[in-house]
C-alpha cells in the first residue's frame, strides 16, 4: 500500500526519501516513561519535481514529518534523505514555509526576500535575483514596506519568495494557506502551482483541506493519528488546471472522505 | 476580492489585497484644542499677568537688583505676540500653537504665581525659596561655572553610559543566547544586579585609581544591570520560528545571533537603555556629590553649602534641560532603529 521507490530516491538529487521513520518525543518526566509516539514506521518517496500533499487530522505528525525533512528535528529511528545524502541539519536546499508567514518584522519586504542570500553570503553576486523574485510574486510596489503593512496573502507571498530565492531543491509547505480567507486561498493555490510549474521544485505540502490537496497535488498522502501512520497514498490523475466542481474531482473527494471515515477519524476534526 | 479567477494579473492582486494599516492608540489621540482666541493669546496673556505682578505688587523681601526676570517675561511676551500675529498665515505655526500654547501660557503664568508667593508676599522663607529673579540672576552670574559643570557631567555620563552599554550588550547577548552562560550568569545577575550602583561607592573609592574612574565605573555599573537583563531576556525570548526560518534559509550561527536574535530583541534592549539612562542620572549626581569635585551634582551640593539656593534651583533647571535633552535624543534614536514597529507599539 505504501509506495516506496528506492531506486528513484537514490537516483535523483531532488527526491525525498523517508525510510521507516519513527519519532518519539521526549517525555516530560525526563525519560522514565516513554514519550508520545508521533510517527510510527513512515516510509515515503517523493520524486524530483513532484507535488505531494499530506492530509490528515490534527496530531497525525504531518508537521513533525516536514520538520524532519527540513532538518529541524531528527527521527528517533529510520532515515530521511534528500537524494543520496541523509538529512542531519537544516540547509538552504530545503526551504520551509509555515502557516504563519514568519517574516522578519524588522526588515522591509525587499530585505526579507534578500535574507536567504545574505545568510548564504551571496547577496553581492546575486542581487539581481531579488528583483526577479519580487516580480515573480508581484510585490515590486511594496519593496520598502514593513511586514506589518501587508495583508495575510501578501505576507505569505513574500514568505514564498524568501524561501524560493535560494532555489531550494525541495520546498516544504506546512499549511501555508491555512490562515487565509477562502478567496485569497484559492488565488494563492494558483500562485503556488504557477511557481511550482515555473521552477520545477519538488514540493511537499501539508494541508487540512481535502479540496486543496486534490486541486494541487500529484499524489495525496493520507495519514492517521496517534501514532501518525500513512493510511493510503492516492494519485490524482486529473488534468491541470483542475475544475473544482468536475465530477472526477468530486468523486475523488468522496473517496478520500470515505478513506478517512473508514479509518475511524472524525471528519469534523479535519476541516477547520 | 470580487474576481477570483486564476488568470487575474499578479500586479492587480497585489493592489487589491493590501489593507491599509490604520492603528489608533491612546497616544495618537490628542485633546481637541479648538482655535479659540484664548489659545492664540495664551502666552501673551500669561506673560502680561506675570509682568503686572512683577511691576504692580511691591516686594515683600529683598531681591537682587538685576532685571533679568522682566527681560525673560518680555521676551516671552514678544514671542507670544509674534506667534499670534503669524497664526493666520502659516499652517505649521497654527499646528504648533494649538499644541503648545496652552501649556506654555500656563508655564509663564506659573512664573508669575511663583514670584507672587515668594518675592511679593514672602510666604516662603529665604534663603531656601528665592523668587524667579534670584534664580535667574544666579544662573547668569555663575554661568561659567555652571557651563563647566554641565560639560563635566556630560563627559562623565556619556563615557560611563557608553562603557556600561557596550559591556551590557555583550554580556546580555551571551547570557541570552548560550544556555550554559545563562545557567552560570543569571544567578550572578539576579543577585548582584539589583544592588544600587551607589551602594558600591565605598568600594569604588578604594579600588579605582581616581575619583573620575570610580564615577565612570559606577555610572557604567548602573547602566549595565538593566541593559544586560533586558537584552538577555529579549534574546532568549526570540521566537523560535524566526530562528527555524533562518536555519532553512542557510543561516550560520553568527547570522542567527546578529541578524535574527539581536534585531528581534531590539525593542527589549531599548527598554533596558531607557531604564539604564534613568539609573545613570541618579548615579551620576550621587557620584559627583561624594567623589568627583565637578559636575552638576557637585555644583548643587556646593551651592547648598553656601546657602545659595538661587544657584541650587538654577542648577536644577539646567539639569532638567540636560537630562530631558538626552532622553529626547535616545527617543529619536529608538524611533529610527525601531521604525519597523511604527504603528504597532508606541511608548
Amino acid at each position: 500500500m505504501v509506495s516506496d521507490n528506492t531506486e528513484l530516491g537514490r537516483d535523483n538529487a531532488a527526491s525525498i526519501r523517508i525510510w521507516h521513520v519513527r519519532k518519539r518525543f521526549d517525555s516530560l518526566d525526563g525519560g522514565i516513561t516513554p514519550g508520545a509516539l508521533a510517527l510510527d514506521d513512515v516510509s515515503l518517496t517523493v520524486a524530483a519535481g513532484e507535488l505531494v500533499s499530506i492530509v490528515g487530522p490534527s496530531g497525525c505528525g504531518k508537521s513533525t514529518l516536514l520538520r524532519m525533512i527540513a532538518g529541524l528535528m531528527s527521527p528517533t529511528e529510520g532515515e530521511v534523505s534528500l537524494g543520496a545524502e541523509p538529512i542531519s541539519e537544516p540547509s538552504a536546499e530545503r526551504g520551509l514555509v509555515f502557516q504563519d508567514p514568519n517574516l522578519f518584522p524588522w526588515l522591509t519586504v525587499r530585505r526579507n526576500i534578500e535574507s536567504g542570500l545574505v545568510a548564504r553570503g551571496v547577496l553581492r553576486q546575486q542581487r539581481a535575483e531579488v528583483d526577479e523574485f519580487m516580480r515573480l510574486v508581484g510585490l515590486e510596489a511594496f519593496a520598502n514596506s514593513f511586514p506589518h503593512h501587508l495583508s495575510g496573502g501578501m505576507a505569505q507571498r513574500v514568505s514564498l519568495a524568501r524561501a524560493l530565492i535560494n532555489r531550494p531543491r525541495v520546498l516544504l509547505l506546512d499549511e501555508p494557506l491555512g490562515a487565509l480567507d477562502a478567496f485569497t486561498r484559492m488565488r494563492m493555490q494558483d500562485e503556488v502551482l504557477r511557481l511550482w510549474q515555473a521552477r520545477g521544485t519538488t514540493m511537499l505540502f501539508v494541508t487540512h483541506d481535502i479540496d486543496e490537496a486534490i486541486y494541487m497535488s500529484d499524489r495525496i498522502v493520507i495519514m492517521t493519528q496517534r501514532p501518525g501512520k500513512i493510511e493510503q497514498i492516492i494519485p490524482v490523475h486529473l488534468e491541470r488546471p483542475r475544475d473544482r466542481s468536475s465530477s472526477d474531482f468530486l468523486r475523488l473527494r468522496g473517496d478520500i472522505l470515505e478513506t478517512l471515515h473508514f479509518a475511524g477519524q472524525p471528519l469534523a476534526g479535519n476541516k477547520n | 476580492m470580487s474576481q477570483a479567477t486564476p488568470e487575474i494579473s499578479h500586479k492587480a492582486l497585489a493592489i487589491t489585497d493590501i489593507t491599509p494599516p490604520r492603528r489608533e492608540t491612546l497616544a495618537s489621540v490628542q485633546p481637541a484644542v479648538r482655535p479659540r482666541w484664548q489659545t492664540v493669546l495664551a502666552i501673551p496673556i500669561g506673560a502680561s499677568i506675570a509682568l503686572s505682578i512683577h511691576f504692580g505688587i511691591p516686594k515683600g523681601e529683598p531681591v537682587p537688583d538685576s532685571n533679568y526676570y522682566p527681560i525673560v517675561l518680555c521676551i516671552a511676551l514678544g514671542f507670544g505676540v509674534l506667534a499670534a500675529a503669524l497664526y493666520p498665515f502659516s499652517m505649521g505655526v497654527r499646528k504648533w500653537m494649538r499644541q503648545m500654547c496652552p501649556i506654555l501660557g500656563m508655564a509663564t503664568l506659573g512664573l508669575g504665581v511663583w514670584e507672587l508667593i515668594t518675592s511679593c508676599l514672602a510666604l516662603l522663607p529665604l534663603p531656601y525659596f528665592p523668587g524667579p529673579e534670584g534664580v535667574i540672576s544666579s544662573l547668569v552670574h555663575d554661568r561659567e561655572l555652571i557651563f563647566d559643570s554641565t560639560w563635566h557631567s556630560l563627559l562623565l555620563l556619556l563615557s560611563g553610559y557608553a562603557i556600561g552599554t557596550t559591556i551590557a550588550l555583550v554580556t546580555g547577548v551571551i547570557i541570552g543566547w548560550f544556555p550554559h552562560a545563562r545557567y552560570w550568569g543569571m544567578p550572578i545577575l539576579k543577585i548582584v544586579g539589583p544592588i544600587p550602583a551607589t551602594a558600591w561607592i565605598p568600594l569604588a573609592m578604594v579600588v579605582a585609581p581616581s575619583a573620575m574612574f570610580s564615577a565612570v565605573g559606577l555610572v557604567a555599573l548602573a547602566v549595565w544591570f538593566p541593559v544586560t537583563m533586558l537584552t538577555a531576556s529579549g534574546i532568549s525570548n526570540t521566537r523560535t520560528s524566526y530562528l527555524d526560518v533562518a536555519k532553512t534559509l542557510g543561516a550560520s550561527p553568527a547570522f542567527l545571533i546578529f541578524r535574527v536574535a539581536i534585531p528581534a530583541a531590539m525593542p527589549n534592549i531599548f527598554i533596558g537603555l531607557f531604564m539604564g539612562l534613568g539609573t545613570s542620572f541618579l548615579t551620576l549626581v550621587v557620584a559627583e556629590t561624594v567623589g568627583v569635585k565637578s559636575g552638576l551634582g557637585w555644583y548643587v551640593s556646593w551651592a547648598q553649602g553656601w546657602a545659595e539656593y538661587g544657584k541650587v534651583y538654577g542648577a536644577l533647571v539646567v539639569m532638567a534641560a540636560f537630562f530631558s535633552t538626552i532622553i529626547t535624543v535616545l527617543f529619536k534614536v529608538r524611533d529610527r532603529v525601531l521604525v519597523w514597529q511604527k504603528g504597532t507599539i508606541k511608548w
